[in-house]
Parts: structure tokens; sequence; C-alpha cells
């Protein structure tokens, strides 16, 4: 299980940023949008094997 | 042509609940000057009820207006928070709550099959009533009603609707319906607790700010022997109705609630059906693996607003409860924050009708409860957006977040209910203290169990309360000069002193003295020898005085603070004994 590293208050507007982002880009390129946030949060970590696991955690329970 | 009002004088249908069929008792005349010294209050819900009571407390008399001649029909309303059973109490009334009601502190939240967050709510042995206490609406009204019948101050009208208000600086004028006709019914105030979909509020033409969220949930109420505890239960997406969700609750007489939402696009009236409705409560009790028989009590539709008026106050009409705001369910708001508005109200009107507050008190009426209902909308929305996202972003994240909660914990906390809580006074006009921002301040004192079914809370409830804590009796005289103290500015003052130690009770006050030998109370309160604690008629705490922090006697400090929380002028030191 993954260490919880963030408040829930920084959870919480994540969450409420997140979701608007996903609004804004709409249907069509909410994807591309998300998928590019992956590959930004991928870099910022800097860790390939911690990205992996992340990749292998988000596709479980689909 | 004069109109007339002739409510339903059948009982309500229901397999649990004896309805009554209250006789219409007509308006005085008023000719007889008494009666214009009353306050008319609009609606015999939980809220106007309440308010009745709550101003009974300081001796001022009431008239409710009801359209109907029944309690609720249906049973609504179903949690009461441990703040609106403290207000109870000061109603007098919690002991017929605490036995019909079922008290309960646990949530789960189900997704899958898998329970992926549980919560506990707060509760200690300081406190003299659970975190949540399932009672149906018709219960909350009759042992309201009872306790209204039993007292001389209030009279209730059943069966007479509003249907029109003038207004002049100095009182309102109401249209009355009933049987018979039309009459016109002057009161210096009017308290609208008309409910949702409040009469006056249409009169009066006011328009509430805020969201009006999509979505519609059915609420059904089942008697059904299901063998489960009484907990709040929560199901994410069941695989018959994916994206939607389910809350379970326990209510007294063997009747369960099932909560549920319903998939886009359906109607009311679809959803409401007979056999729409029998086989989603099939569904739900074989979710819960409770397949047993069961009979509908009552099924209504409801959708989610975060929607307050902006003043509680347009001239002599006072606007409380869903009259004044319209709240999610989830967190169970509705009536628990409409008990907290009455609870604001009554005090203040009372005084100011007695002529003892100065003219900003029953001001700070709006001027706190709109910034509670603010504040309330904007924490309900946070909840709102997971138990009905508004959008397809706000649907994904949630889904998203449901997905990582069977493994990973650290979305869990998203899944949190956030449970209607008594807003805190903070910023209140109303408030002095000599250390800004002290985290009690505004706040509902703290209660503390003081021995076998005695608690702090039952020295609070009428008035105002003087909590002087205090290291030994003798060290500071003129802390002991406050003990003394039974009325400044024509209030009625309970002291109650507080020792750290064993001492004797001096001669010298009035009040109660409580010898806090294990120390609960410093700790409780975490404040320091040597202290005040003004509190206000609803339990906030609206002044606070430490030793050593300032220049101003504890005598003087707590006279300039009645003042400061009554909204007089200040007074100036010749006005000090």
């Amino acid at each position: 299980m993954l260490n919880k590293t963030l408040n829930n208050d920084a959870l919480e507007t994540i969450y409420d940023h997140l979701y608007q982002a996903i609004d804004t880009a709409g249907p069509e390129k909410e994807t591309k949008m998300l998928t590019k946030l992956a590959l930004i949060l991928a870099n910022q970590l800097g860790d390939c094997e911690q990205v992996l696991s992340a990749i292998a955690i988000a596709e479980k329970d689909l | 042509m004069s109109n007339t009002h002739a409510p339903n004088a059948e009982p309500h249908p229901s397999i649990f609940y004896p309805y009554k069929v209250y006789p219409v008792e007509p308006l005085p005349s008023q000719i007889d000057s008494n009666t214009r010294q009353e306050v008319l209050i609009v609606g015999a819900g939980p809220v106007g009820l309440a308010t009745a009571l709550d101003l009974a407390r300081f001796g001022v008399a009431s008239r409710i207006i009801e359209a109907e001649r029944q309690v609720s029909h249906g049973s609504r309303a179903i949690v009461l928070t441990r703040r609106s059973m403290q207000i109870l109490q000061m109603l007098g009334c919690d002991q017929a709550f605490v036995e019909k009601g079922l008290s309960w502190s646990m949530g789960r939240s189900y997704y899958r099959g898998q329970e992926v967050y549980q919560m506990q709510m707060p509760h200690s042995e300081h406190e003299r009533f659970g975190p949540g206490t399932n009672i149906q609406q018709q219960y909350i009204e009759q042992f309201l009603v009872e306790a209204a019948e039993k007292n001389p101050l209030i009279h209730i009208h059943w069966g007479h609707k509003v249907t029109g208000i003038q207004q002049s600086d100095s009182e309102a004028t109401l249209t009355i319906c009933d049987e018979d006709g039309e009459q016109e019914y002057r009161a210096p105030w009017v308290v609208a607790a008309d409910g949702g979909r409040s009469t006056l509020r249409k009169l009066l033409k006011l328009r509430m700010e805020g969201e009006a969220y999509t979505g519609n949930f059915v609420i059904a109420d089942i008697k059904a022997d299901i063998k489960l505890p009484t907990e709040r239960l929560c199901y994410f997406d069941p695989p018959w109705s994916p994206g939607n969700n389910v809350l379970v609750h326990r209510e007294p007489e063997g009747i369960w609630r099932l909560d549920f939402r319903l998939p886009e696009g359906e109607s009311p009236e679809h959803a409401l059906k007979e056999e729409q409705l029998a086989e989603r409560i099939h569904n739900i009790l074989t979710m819960i693996g409770q397949e047993v028989p069961w009979q509908l009590d009552w099924a209504t539709v409801y959708s989610a607003s975060t929607k307050t008026l902006s003043d509680y106050q347009k001239q002599r009409v006072l606007f409380a409860g869903d009259a004044a705001h319209l709240l999610p369910i989830f967190g169970v708001r509705g009536a628990n924050t409409g008990l907290q508005d009455a609870n604001n109200l009554a005090w203040k009107l009372a005084l100011h009708l007695q002529g003892i507050a100065g003219p900003e008190l029953l001001r700070s009426y709006s001027t706190e409860r709109v910034q509670a209902a603010r504040e309330i909308c904007e924490e309900a929305g946070k909840s709102t957006r997971f138990m009905s996202p508004p959008t397809r972003g706000a649907r994904l994240l949630r889904d998203a977040v449901l997905s990582l909660s069977l493994t990973e914990s650290f979305v869990r906390d998203l899944l949190h209910w956030r449970t209607s809580r008594p807003h805190r006074y903070y910023n209140s006009p109303l408030n002095s203290s000599t250390h800004t921002g002290h985290p009690l301040l505004g706040e509902v004192a703290p209660n503390v169990k003081l021995g076998d079914n005695q608690y702090l809370h039952d020295h609070m409830l009428a008035g105002f309360t003087v909590l002087i804590f205090l290291s030994e009796e003798k060290s500071e005289p003129e802390l002991s000069q406050v003990c003394a103290l039974q009325e400044l500015e024509n209030v009625s003052i309970h002291p109650i002193l507080i020792t750290g130690t064993h001492c004797e009770p001096g001669g010298l006050h009035h009040g109660s003295h409580i010898a806090d030998q294990e120390g609960a109370l410093f700790e409780h309160y975490d404040i320091r020898e040597n202290s005040l604690l003004l509190i206000r008629p609803d339990q906030h705490i609206s002044g606070i005085w430490q030793a050593s922090d300032n220049e101003e006697s504890p005598l003087q400090w707590i006279h300039q603070a009645i003042r400061n929380t009554l909204c007089l002028t200040p007074c100036g030191d010749q006005h000090v004994e």
C-alpha cells in the first residue's frame, strides 16, 4: 500500500482542480490532458521504478 | 370574496405512526393589546416549535400558525446531531428523544462488496448524548408539540394558512386563512419557519443565492426485520445501479430508511411507481444480505441544493430553517441547522422585545447564521460533489477515488461524509477576549461529566453563565466578587465557580461551585487558573478573560463583555461600581 504523503486539505484541493481541469478539457481532450499530467508527474518524481509500480496500481480494479 | 383554507382532516396513512388530527383553534381577537406583544411563528415544524419553546425560556409568548392539522407526513429528517440534542435539553424535552431515539456513532462505506471506509464519530464519557440519534420527524414534532401544549406561553393554531403580508416599521400584518375565511393578524415580529417551500419567502419575493445540484434521490421507509446495528451504511456504485449510491439508516419502530440516487434522466414519477420501487428495494435488501419481507411506509424524491437567503431579516420577518436555506441531506444538515438557527434567534429576539439589548443584537442573528449557512454550503458542496457528482470530471474523480480505495488508504478520507456540527462564531461582534484568536471563542462550551448523570451543560440551560476558573478561592478576591453576581444590565447571570484544589466554597457566591479535583474541567477547557468565560444563552462562548493579560479588573471586564454581547454601547468607567 502507498504511503500517504499529502494531508486531507491538499488532497481536497487537488481533487477539485483536477476535476475542473477535466471539465475544461472536455470529453475529447481529457485523456490527452490526463496522460500529459501523468508524464509531468513522472518527470517530477524522477524515479522510473516508482512510476512503473504506480502504473500497475492504476491498472487494478478498473 | 373571502378565501378559505380546509386542510386534510383524515389522518395520513402510515404503518407505524398513528397520526393525530389536531383541532383548529381560532385566533383571538386583537382588541386586547396583550396579543400585540406576542411573536407570530409561521410553521409548526421542528424549527417553528423549537423557536416557540426557546422564546418561552425567556418568558416571551408566541403563537404558531400551521397550515396542516397533523405532524410531518413521512419521516423526513431522521438524524439528530448531538448539538440538536443539547438544544432540546435547553428546551426541556430531551428525555422523550433519548427514550424513543436510537443513538449511534459508526459509519461504514462499501464499494464492490468491500468495506473501504469507516468512521467513528467523536464520542466520549463527557458527552450526555451520542453523536447521532435516529428518530422520525413525526416523533420530533410530536414531542415538541407536547412540550408546547404544556407551556402557557405557546398557542398552536393548526389549520391556518398565511396568504398575505404587509409590513410597517413597527409590525407585520399577516393575512391568515382558515375554514371560515380570511382575517388579518398583527405581530411585532414574525418568524418564518415555514419550510423549504416557504410561503413568506415567496410573498416577500426573496431569492436565494447558491446552487442546485442535478440528480434525484429517492428516500423510502420500509418496515422490515433487518438484523443490522444502528450505523450509517453507504454503498457506492451497486451493480444494479452503476455509478449511483445507496444509504441505509435504522429508525425506531423497526423502520429502515433506504436512500438511493436515480439514474440520470429518470423522472420522480417513474421512480415512485410501485413496481419500480419494489424492484429497487428488493435489490438493496439483497445487496445488504437481508432478503426479508418488507412493507413500504412512505417514499419521496429529493434533489440536493446549497442555497441560502443573503439576509434572514426582512423588516419584521425573521427567517429560520429551510425557509432561510436549503441544504443537502448528506451530513444531516436540514433540521439540525434549523434547530441551531432557532437557538441563536430566540434569546436575541426575547432580549430585543424586552428592551434589554441594543438594536444590533437582533441583527447579529442574520449575520451569524448567514455566515454559518454559507460555510455549511461550502462544506456540504464537497460531500455533494462526491455523492452526486455535478460534472463529468467530478464523476471521473469520484470513480477513480473509489477504485483506488479498494487497495490504497491514502484516498479513503475523501469518503468522509462531513456531518453537521455546531457552528463556531469565531468572528462575531458579540465576542470579547483578552486573548485574541483563543480557540474556544465562539465555540459551544465543552460539556464535561461531573458525576452520575450530571454534566456541566445541565448548569447552562437558562440565561447567561459565567465560568470562573480559580486556583484557590481566596487567592483572587476580585474574581470571587464575580461569583457574587446575580444580574448585570437586567439579564440574570449564573456564575459557576470551578476550583482546582480542595477548598470550601466561601459565602460570597450565589451560583454553583464545582470542585474539579481530577482536573477534567481545566483540561477540557484547556484554560489557565484565574480565568473567566462568558457563555451566551445558546451555550456559545462569547467572552474570555485571563489574568495578567490586561489592566481591567475581572468585574469591570465581565460587565463590559456582557454589554458587548448585548450590543449595548461601551460603558465608561463611571458606570462601574
